[in-house]
């Protein structure tokens, strides 16, 4: 197991936002968390790399637990990729350098640039290299942010909503890097995400939360028309096409 | 993850030295506007005698401190270069760099475009302790031996107070940042109270000042390079310089924390202690520079915003390229300042925005370098 989160509980104020999350992934297996607005995808996602501290429970990537290690040593196992960056006036080189921030010490290598030039190809950034990020389209600053991730060179990496402010084509680009990233550099990515149909399509271990635990767990066939009822509260059927599993939605409550 | 197969791509590299040469152009620069501006003033003395007086004048200190006894060249030209204009246009330099550093440090950590030392009150908690000083205090009463109305008699005891106000602000703001968690919003919300705060009781004290007083009060926040004399230039460069090491150490971190927070987090940064410990040597190295100087305005805003227009964001050039652009900007006004309406001298503060302003607004037309 690559990644091993045991117990996990957080809270804001009083009431936990996520309890009893426990989990195991392998390396180059892709975990979609599904569930709605509110029900705590991203705190768990943020919990997994310390960004928030859980009040207890534990998170081991290999066999060493990341809530007692300082942030840097983090940062040199997980990646993580926000919903959302900044964009400042910086090239899309020097946006991906930053990733190796966790193992610079005073100034870049030679290794280090070696490292950005072989992710911007990887993700056919090459045409962009000195382009400045704050000029670039949605689709193309989230391929920097997950090259930026890369090259931390991470056994795990953590996605927030990858596609969700993207088109389809870029929606597809993205996850097929990120399941070409999985397999080829043996890696376990974990991703929230609201796309049903794509986290069918990419992911291969499913989480579905409700209310802060995770009503069902497993491979595919855990998303039925009786789990997305009890997550979503919407009435669906789960078609097969071509090999892939759709969830249709059929009338919700009220209409 | 393996990435073996990489390669350095030359246009990057080439890139790279376009920003080096950028700064290095910048240093040049800043030389030889050194040498033109000890040349000019009431005695104009050509420029090679004083490169010439300012080499020989180190050669005969050095000197002097290996061989006691050794008398230092007293010609006049020397004079006017070692003991007036030399530590003016230092000082100049030396306060330049200072707030421009300040205040690129203050913008990425507190994630706005309009940190300066101004923002966090500093500069007006500093006006108040020289209020303080000179009425209640007395520093600043006239006395009837002196003829100049508003001198301070007693300078000294106006910088230490106007330097532990400026802490004070800096303390109430961490204090705060403490309390409520250092998000860039408090910090620059409770700056702006600070600052309000500050002024509301300077205009309380000036109330009550008599003409003389008020006079000082309102000299002592034209910030003055010409005020600094060699020991205190020695104590502003000293704080200035490391100021500057600790912040180009900290490149990486604030370029992090300009992509966001979490990204920040997620490489590794702890974004609260490196704001907290930022703003504090910000805020220390604004304040020794307004308590020796008093208010000088502009320069910590502006000059990283003109030097992110010409090399961009990025912290590594950013940073140098401020500290240059920086000590230009200052010693540039400083220079007009000392000869536009000779024989009388303007303290540069009243300049810097003069002369700033039509550059910046130039730079904001013209748009981005590539």
């Amino acid at each position: 197991m690559i990644l091993d989160v045991d117990g996990v509980m957080f809270n804001y104020r009083s009431a936990p936002v996520i309890r009893d999350i426990t989990f195991s992934l392998r390396a180059h297996q892709i975990l979609a968390i599904l569930g709605p607005n509110g029900v705590g995808k991203t705190t768990l996602l943020k919990c997994m790399n310390a960004i928030l501290q859980p009040k207890s429970g534990s998170v081991l990537v290999e066999g060493a637990d990341l809530l007692t290690s300082d942030r840097m040593e983090i940062a040199r196992k997980v990646g993580y990729v926000p919903q959302r960056s900044e964009a400042g006036r910086m090239t899309v080189f020097d946006a991906i350098l930053l990733g190796r921030r966790p193992h610079i010490r005073w100034d870049v290598t030679d290794a280090d640039i070696r490292i950005v030039e072989a992710a911007i190809r990887m993700l056919s950034l090459e045409d962009l290299t000195l382009r400045y990020i704050d000029e670039m389209s949605g689709g193309e600053l989230q391929k920097v942010s997950i090259a930026r991730a890369l090259v931390q060179e991470p056994r795990v990496l953590l996605l927030d909503e990858p596609t969700s402010s993207l088109d389809l084509k870029n929606q597809l680009e993205i996850l097929g890097i990120v399941r070409r990233v999985t397999t080829d550099h043996n890696v376990a990515a974990v991703m929230t995400m609201h796309d049903l149909n794509m986290a069918l399509r990419y992911a291969d271990r499913f989480i579905l939360l409700k209310d802060g635990v995770i009503h069902a767990a497993g491979s595919p066939d855990v998303v039925t028309p009786e789990t997305i009822e009890a997550v979503y509260g919407v009435l669906v059927t789960v078609e097969r096409y071509n090999g892939f599993r759709f969830v249709v939605p059929l009338a919700t409550e009220g209409t | 993850m393996h990435f073996a197969d990489g390669t350095i791509p030359t246009d990057y590299l080439d890139y790279v030295r376009r920003k080096h040469l950028w700064i290095l152009g910048g240093i040049v620069l800043l030389f030889l506007l050194l040498i033109v501006s000890i040349s000019v003033g009431a005695v104009s003395i050509p420029p090679h005698e004083v490169f010439l007086s300012i080499v020989n004048g180190i050669i005969d200190r050095i000197n002097a401190f290996l061989n006691p006894g050794t008398a230092l060249s007293v010609s006049s030209t020397d004079r006017i270069v070692w003991n007036i204009r030399l530590p003016q246009a230092l000082a100049a330099i030396v306060a330049g760099i200072g707030l421009s550093v300040a205040g690129v440090a203050m913008q990425s950590i507190l994630r706005n475009p309009l940190g300066s030392p101004y923002t966090l009150g500093i500069s007006n908690a500093g006006a108040f302790g020289a209020a303080v000083s000179v009425i209640l205090l007395g520093a600043g009463e006239m006395h009837s031996t002196v003829a100049d109305a508003v001198t301070l008699n007693n300078p000294y005891l106006t910088t230490m107070v106007a330097f532990v106000f400026c802490l004070l602000a800096t303390g109430v703001i961490l204090l705060i940042s403490r309390i409520r968690g250092a998000s860039p919003e408090v910090m620059v919300l409770a700056g702006v109270a600070l600052s309000s705060l500050f002024t509301a009781g300077t205009m309380f004290l000036q109330y009550f000042a008599d003409d003389t007083q008020l006079a000082a009060v309102v000299f002592w926040t034209f910030g003055d390079v010409g005020r600094a004399n060699w020991q205190e230039l020695g104590i502003m460069a000293l704080i200035t310089i490391a100021a500057c090491l600790f912040f180009l150490a900290n490149r990486w971190n604030y370029n992090a924390i300009d992509a966001g927070d979490e990204t920040a987090k997620g490489l590794g940064v702890s974004v609260e202690r490196v704001r907290d410990i930022g703003m504090v040597v910000a805020a220390l190295v604004s304040a020794v520079i307004v308590s020796f100087l008093g208010v000088i305005g502009f320069v910590g805003l502006v000059c990283p915003h003109m030097v992110r227009r010409l090399i961009g964001d990025d912290q590594r050039y950013l940073i140098p390229g401020s500290c240059v652009m920086g000590g230009i900007l200052l010693l540039a006004s400083d220079t007009v300042a000392r000869v536009i309406v000779a024989p009388y001298i303007l303290p540069v503060a009243v300049l810097t925005a003069f002369l700033g302003a039509p550059v910046f607004i130039y730079l904001l037309l013209v748009g981005y370098r590539r």
